[in-house]
């Protein structure tokens, strides 16, 4: 079934990997899972009949936060929703992966589908939720197909269904594929998605723990926040606290992309030097000098080579070194590349993606990407760098969804770091650098 | 006068198994795979395909052109046979992708959204499709994704593609 799935490259995942452990590229199959030790964490809260409190108590000591890319602590969101709640309730895996930069979330889905799948019945345990749906971005069919066959697998075994493996506890699951917009990334725009409309974000409050998915309570993670559940299950909330640091616990997969070597995926410890990752993707490619990288997906603000290379790769490390982590997604730029240029196409991107329900986004990304286009192409104005700075502080917190927050940091953050190559720009009507991409 | 338009049975019967992923009051969740499955059968949406699409799942028509337009990748015009669409952002044209969506347009003689004279191949400029560790990438027809598309793996492709 399916579509042939591209082959994979070499045993990446790096040697500190517990999410990625094992995997090769082609055991992905139930048994495959299995084989590595896989519905161990299940099997172990049905046998030792761990109550769902103490289950959510494992996830607040082991640290473990949102790795979609805001970093809210997982514990924390699955005590919020209300267990006792006579209706229905949902739990909602985002893997609408789509932020310039991440592809982590593919990797998981199409070679390790079965760990999201496990993450997810122990979250519906946890918060007592019978129904949960994969919302799978659209530009991954082949993906999609696999993830559905990894639910027929789970199905048979008596993992996923009805009375699941003997006890009283039914979960159902269910895929749900995207079919072109970034938007559908905001957790309320996907719900809005999955009901069958535009994907336009919901103002907050109330928030999806109260109103979600057809109105109902609604918890939703991310599909790297799932996949590292079974471990904390099976090693203690300590133990997977201790693979990083504290605040930061557990591993994260970095996706590496830009002027590396080998652009990929690479699962580390939270704390993880960046130098140490860099090294990992194999360094610069042909020798070239490390420029600039944004360190957590294209909304994130960029840092100057010699800031990253001091940084640790967890939330708190590159939170102090001015940036975000993000989705983890590590862009990585060389010498010869023009930041006009890299922002000209970011800023492109958002104006494309402004799902156009607010006036600030709707009109101010498109006022940005017009101002970065002519500063790109030798018409900018003396003026123009203080009004982009201007036009990207009014974007910032007056929408309802955080797209306008995506679209205006990295504006002000490439303005902060490399002003001067935008003033050459305006000066002289063309690059600092060059040649470019 | 034309028969009215329907879907064949295969694709009402992958419509119905949609359906079934969503509680019985809320068909409307079915209509993004709805539309992707109508648009497989007839090769891009028309506003008869949409309307069959709004009456199958009890849901206003308007309710189905505001998803199928919102949605980049349904096509609400004929497209070429074969649809290319290649991510042109920022970590895919680090490694690559500006010049390889250059030497498509070369090669194939049309620009962004436009199709061969022969009706062959629309190519499309996309916008991230999550695998930048596999740059340059593309998708054709919307399901397909081809990566670390070098120019000589695009000179086979167009080849294949008859």
């Amino acid at each position: 079934m399916g579509l042939p799935i591209p082959p994979f490259v070499g045993d990446i995942f790096g040697p500190d990997a517990v999410i990625m452990k094992g995997i090769n590229g082609t055991n992905w199959r139930l048994k495959d899972y299995e084989a590595r030790g896989g519905y161990s964490a299940l099997k172990k809260i049905i046998a030792e009949k761990i109550p769902p409190e103490q289950v959510v108590n494992e996830l607040k000591k082991s640290s473990l936060r949102g790795r979609g890319g805001a970093g809210f602590p997982t514990g924390l969101k699955w005590s919020f929703m209300p267990r006792q709640f006579p209706g229905q309730k949902y739990l909602v895996c985002n893997s609408d992966e789509g932020e310039p930069g991440t592809f982590k979330d593919r990797d998981i889905l199409r070679y390790n589908p079965q760990i999201l799948i496990e993450g997810m019945i122990i979250g519906g345990y946890a918060m007592g939720i019978t129904v949960g749906y994969n919302y799978i971005h659209g530009e991954i069919w082949d993906v999609y197909e696999r993830f559905e066959e990894a639910l027929e697998e789970a199905r048979a075994a008596g993992y996923l269904g009805d009375k699941i493996l003997g006890t009283d506890f039914s979960f159902q699951l269910h895929a749900h594929h995207g079919f072109g917009a970034y938007i559908c990334g905001e957790e309320t725009a996907l719900l809005e998605s999955l009901e069958g409309k535009k994907g336009q974000p919901r103002f907050k409050p109330p928030f999806p723990a109260s109103f979600g998915l057809y109105g109902k309570p609604t918890t939703i993670n991310n599909t790297e926040t799932f996949a590292a559940v079974p471990w904390i299950i099976n090693n203690g909330g300590d133990a997977f606290l201790a693979l990083g640091k504290p605040n930061n616990g557990g591993t994260k997969i970095f996706s590496i992309s830009g002027d590396v070597a080998r652009p990929g995926n690479y699962e580390i410890k939270l704390g993880t030097p960046f130098a140490t990752l860099l090294e990992m993707a194999g360094g610069m490619r042909d020798g070239k000098k490390l420029k600039a990288v944004i360190p957590g997906g294209s909304s994130m603000p960029v840092l100057p080579a010699d800031i990253m290379m001091a940084t640790d790769m967890d939330y708190d490390s590159i939170a102090k070194a001015g940036s975000m982590l993000g989705s983890g997604a590590v862009i990585v730029m060389d010498e010869t590349r023009c930041m006009v240029k890299s922002l000209l196409r970011l800023s492109y991107f958002y104006y494309e993606e402004s799902c156009g329900q607010c006036t600030p986004c709707r009109e101010g990304t498109g006022w940005l990407y017009r101002m970065v286009d002519r500063i790109e192409h030798g018409k900018g104005r003396p003026e123009d760098l203080d009004m982009l700075d201007n036009v990207a502080q009014n974007i910032q917190g007056r929408t309802i969804c955080a797209l306008g927050d995506a679209a205006a940091m990295p504006v002000r953050a490439f303005l902060k770091h490399y002003r001067d190559e935008f003033q050459h720009h305006i000066d002289h009507k063309k690059c600092l650098v060059a040649p470019y991409i | 006068m034309n028969a009215p338009m329907t879907l064949s049975s295969e694709s009402l019967a992958k419509i119905d198994k949609a359906v079934a992923k969503y509680p019985p009051d809320r068909k409307d969740s079915a209509v993004m795979a709805a539309l992707t499955i109508a648009q497989d059968e007839k090769g891009w949406l028309s506003t008869e395909t949409m309307d069959f699409v709004a009456q199958y799942l009890g849901m206003p028509p308007v309710a189905v052109y505001e998803v199928a337009s919102f949605y980049t990748m349904y096509d609400l015009k004929p497209t070429g046979k074969y649809k290319l669409t290649i991510c042109t952002n920022l970590p895919c044209a680090l490694q690559g992708a500006t010049h390889t969506a250059e030497y498509l347009k070369k090669t194939l003689g049309i620009g962004f959204n436009e199709t061969t004279p022969d009706g062959r191949i629309t190519l499309k400029e996309g916008e991230c499709m999550g695998a930048c560790g596999d740059a340059p990438v593309m998708i054709q027809n919307n399901k397909k994704m081809l990566c670390a598309m070098s120019n000589e793996k695009i000179d086979q492709l167009l080849k294949d593609l008859k």
